[in-house]
């Protein structure tokens, strides 16, 4: 039986590849061409992004003491980042960050992007662009500005406190420094995630709002029941960016510490932290693996909540 | 098809060798300089080798021009690469990647021994460092070396002064304090004058300012020699420290002196609107005073020395400071070292940084010059400040240790003093504390705490 069979499975499988050849070289063909257009891509993402993070890596499995010098250590930094103090404090300053700062910037984009959507007038156009503005401030240029603004001698709370005889708070105090970030940050990327629930709710079909008004839906009833559900997509991935951000919290506060030093320390996020161990104290090595250690805690947390998320989201 | 392919890579190969050979050939005028930079400077003689500097110093491009017209041998390249830590941060960057650092650096003297334990710095005693040894203040040049190795040739020094509003003091009716305990019932009498100014500032971001307080009550944080780099002693939280820290405190709570961050343009401002009475000063301080805006135009400034905690024995000490190092990148050696002692290792060189860029010279034939001595300053109302304050405080001064982690123990220090100005511990606690930190720190960084 095994003698007669075998033959004859090695023979179609010969006559399959011959049918196959011809279309499999042109596709080879094709292939190459494609690999020169991506090549340019290809060329920087490699030498920017690949190199840097295998070099990274590398790094952090080696430690370099100031007085002892580099040594192979496997993943001890990694075993030293997770029950690091200081890292761990920062992860729990940013998911407080997170529980706050999140929700807040998407209620306000998601009610502006629902009334823009409602107004057809002039003012429309106008308040988008309003919104929108402050994401065109480059971060650092408007983190600089709100140092000013918070200022108890430059920014204006004096001022307007001084109109009721009342005395501004500091915003810049231990107490009170989290609402001053989560202030910048909103102001910032509300504008920025409005223009992309905006552009949700212009894709869904007007036919649907008029068979709802027909039905005898109100407005309100229209927005929650009908819009919102619709653009849940988009509200996944306006979460999701903002859940990334939010975790490698870094630009704002760093900004901000040189006018709020003692509120603000070294090690408020975990980015500062690693930002601050490699450039301040040098140790290069700890700081890789205080990055990646982070870079993990992103892409649980991401994964975790597209997990949940999944089937607002279409990946289901 | 595969030689098409092929082709095509080679082109865009070629192409892009092309474009970073085009750019590299633009900024490549140097001669024997370790990096073919850009200067900010003019450099006059192109066909002498070039030594790259990186320097903050106010007023420096007229130095460097002085410099390469004396100078056909040699010309300096300068690049003003950021003020204190941000030059020090692309320093330890160009330091980790093994290029990138200039020929000759400013640094500050507390921070060599955090570069030396790097392997950062050549010691310039093989270059003839010991010849001019005598040229130097002799605190600075403490400050500079390390047993009987030589890190950096100093450059200015910051002794530290009383810089006062006399206007405000005379409204109050308070005289000028010389002992810590006047300067306490000063600050009581401001207070009750209702004037609404408080009598200085005690930054908790103050680093090396808080350091110097306490070095004056006899305060030695660190014994460090990188002669023996492994070995490091710490007492941050010595008597002298905690005198100096708990008095601090005492005022704080008091409401009779401020807590704001130094070096915000908040403090900034308040410097010279009337907010403080006092500023406590290093010499470079009035320079900086000067460039501030905003300023009182009735204001009355003077300059006395730093109140004392034993007026029969004064005690002087030093807040800032900077020398110029010579980098192990260099490519020569002794070219780079020639230039860090040539710069302002002469008459001309260190008159024109005392007077474009207000410094404090530790070059002793102009800082003991008469001229430097008498020379009168139309900001404290022709005062002579050298003569009656900052010369006999550089005089007292007898150096200091930094420890290898400078910038981590002042974060810490930042750290420790904020909690203690907002209740959470006292000072007592805070300096354990900060002793505690910097004591594991050290450990693992592979320290032997001695």
């Amino acid at each position: 039986m095994a003698t007669t069979t075998a033959p004859t499975s090695s023979h179609r499988a010969e006559a399959h590849q011959q049918v196959k050849h011809r279309p499999d070289r042109n596709y080879r063909r094709r292939q190459r061409w494609g690999w020169l257009f991506v090549a340019p891509f290809a060329l920087i993402f490699l030498t920017f992004l690949v190199l840097p993070l295998v070099f990274a890596f590398r790094m952090s499995l080696f430690t370099s003491t100031l007085a002892t010098g580099d040594r192979f250590v496997g993943f001890a930094n990694y075993a030293k980042a997770f029950t690091d103090p200081l890292f761990l404090d920062g992860l729990l300053t940013v998911a407080k960050f997170g529980l706050i700062m999140i929700p807040a910037q998407m209620i306000v984009a998601l009610i502006a992007a629902l009334v823009l959507d409602n107004l057809a007038t002039w003012a429309s156009k106008f308040s988008r662009l309003m919104i929108f503005i402050p994401y065109a401030v480059p971060v650092v240029i408007g983190a600089l500005m709100w140092g000013f603004l918070y200022s108890p001698r430059f920014g204006p709370a004096s001022t307007v406190f001084a109109l009721f005889g009342a005395e501004a708070p500091n915003f810049l105090a231990q107490d009170s420094i989290f609402g001053s970030l989560v202030n910048i940050v909103t102001w910032q990327w509300a504008g920025y995630y409005m223009i992309i629930i905006y552009a949700a709710l212009r894709g869904i079909d007007p036919g649907i709002y008029e068979a709802a008004v027909l039905d005898g839906a109100s407005d309100r009833q229209i927005a929650t029941r009908i819009k919102v559900p619709m653009i849940s997509s988009s509200l996944v991935m306006v979460v999701i960016f903002a859940l990334i951000g939010t975790l490698q919290f870094f630009t704002e506060p760093q900004v901000l510490r040189g006018v709020a030093q003692g509120a603000i320390p070294t090690d408020y996020t975990p980015n500062m932290y690693a930002f601050s161990l490699a450039f301040s104290y040098s140790q290069f090595n700890y700081a890789s693996a205080i990055s990646f250690a982070l870079g993990i805690v992103v892409f649980v947390f991401s994964f975790f909540f597209l997990f949940l998320t999944r089937k607002q989201s279409g990946l289901k | 098809m595969k030689a098409t392919f092929l082709a095509s890579v080679g082109i865009a190969a070629a192409t892009a060798v092309a474009l970073t050979g085009c750019s590299g050939g633009e900024s490549g005028g140097g001669g024997g300089g370790s990096e073919a930079a850009s200067c900010t400077n003019t450099v006059v003689n192109a066909e002498a080798p070039q030594v790259t500097v990186w320097a903050w110093y106010p007023g420096f491009d007229q130095v460097v021009d002085t410099f390469n017209n004396a100078n056909d041998d040699v010309q300096i390249c300068w690049t003003n690469a950021g003020q204190g830590n941000d030059e020090y941060t692309k320093f330890s960057t160009s330091i980790e990647s093994g290029s990138g650092a200039p020929d000759v650096i400013q640094l500050e003297s507390e921070v060599l021994s955090s570069f030396t334990i790097r392997d950062a710095l050549v010691d310039l005693t093989e270059f003839g460092a010991n010849d001019v040894e005598g040229d130097y203040a002799e605190g600075a040049w403490e400050d500079a070396s390390s047993g009987d190795a030589v890190y950096a040739i100093p450059v200015d020094g910051g002794p530290m002064g009383m810089l006062y509003r006399q206007d405000i003091f005379d409204a109050a009716g308070i005289e000028v304090p010389t002992t810590w305990e006047e300067f306490e019932a000063a600050a009581q009498t401001l207070k009750d004058s209702g004037d609404g100014a408080v009598m200085a500032d005690f930054p908790t971001n103050g680093r090396a300012f808080n350091q110097a307080l306490f070095a004056q009550a006899g305060s030695v944080p660190f014994e460090y020699d990188s002669a023996n780099p492994q070995e490091i002693g710490i007492t941050v939280n010595d008597d002298g420290a905690k005198k100096v820290l708990e008095y601090w405190e005492g005022l704080v709570k008091d409401g009779l002196v401020a807590t704001d961050d130094a070096f915000t343009a908040d403090y900034n401002t308040k410097l010279v609107d009337g907010s403080y009475a006092v500023y406590l000063a290093a010499a470079w301080g009035p320079g900086y005073l000067q460039g501030l805006s905003d300023a009182d135009p009735t204001a009355v400034w003077r300059a006395a020395p730093l109140p004392q905690w034993d007026a029969a024995n004064p005690v002087q000490v030093n807040w800032g400071g900077s020398t110029f190092a010579v980098t192990e990148q260099a490519s020569d050696k002794e070219l780079a070292a020639k230039v860090a002692m040539g710069i302002f290792g002469n008459e001309e060189g260190m008159n024109l940084g005392v007077d474009a860029g207000a410094l404090f010279p530790s070059y002793a034939p102009v800082l003991e010059s008469d001229e430097f001595a008498t020379k009168e300053y139309e900001f404290f109302g022709g005062q002579q400040i050298n003569k009656d304050v900052f010369l006999d405080a550089a005089a007292g001064y007898e150096g200091a240790t930094f420890s290898p982690f400078q910038n981590y123990a002042y974060d810490q220090l930042t750290v420790q003093i904020y909690a203690m100005v907002q209740g959470e511990k006292d000072a007592s606690q805070a300096l354990d504390d900060l002793q505690a930190s910097l004591e594991q720190y050290a450990t693992e960084q592979g320290f032997t705490l001695t």
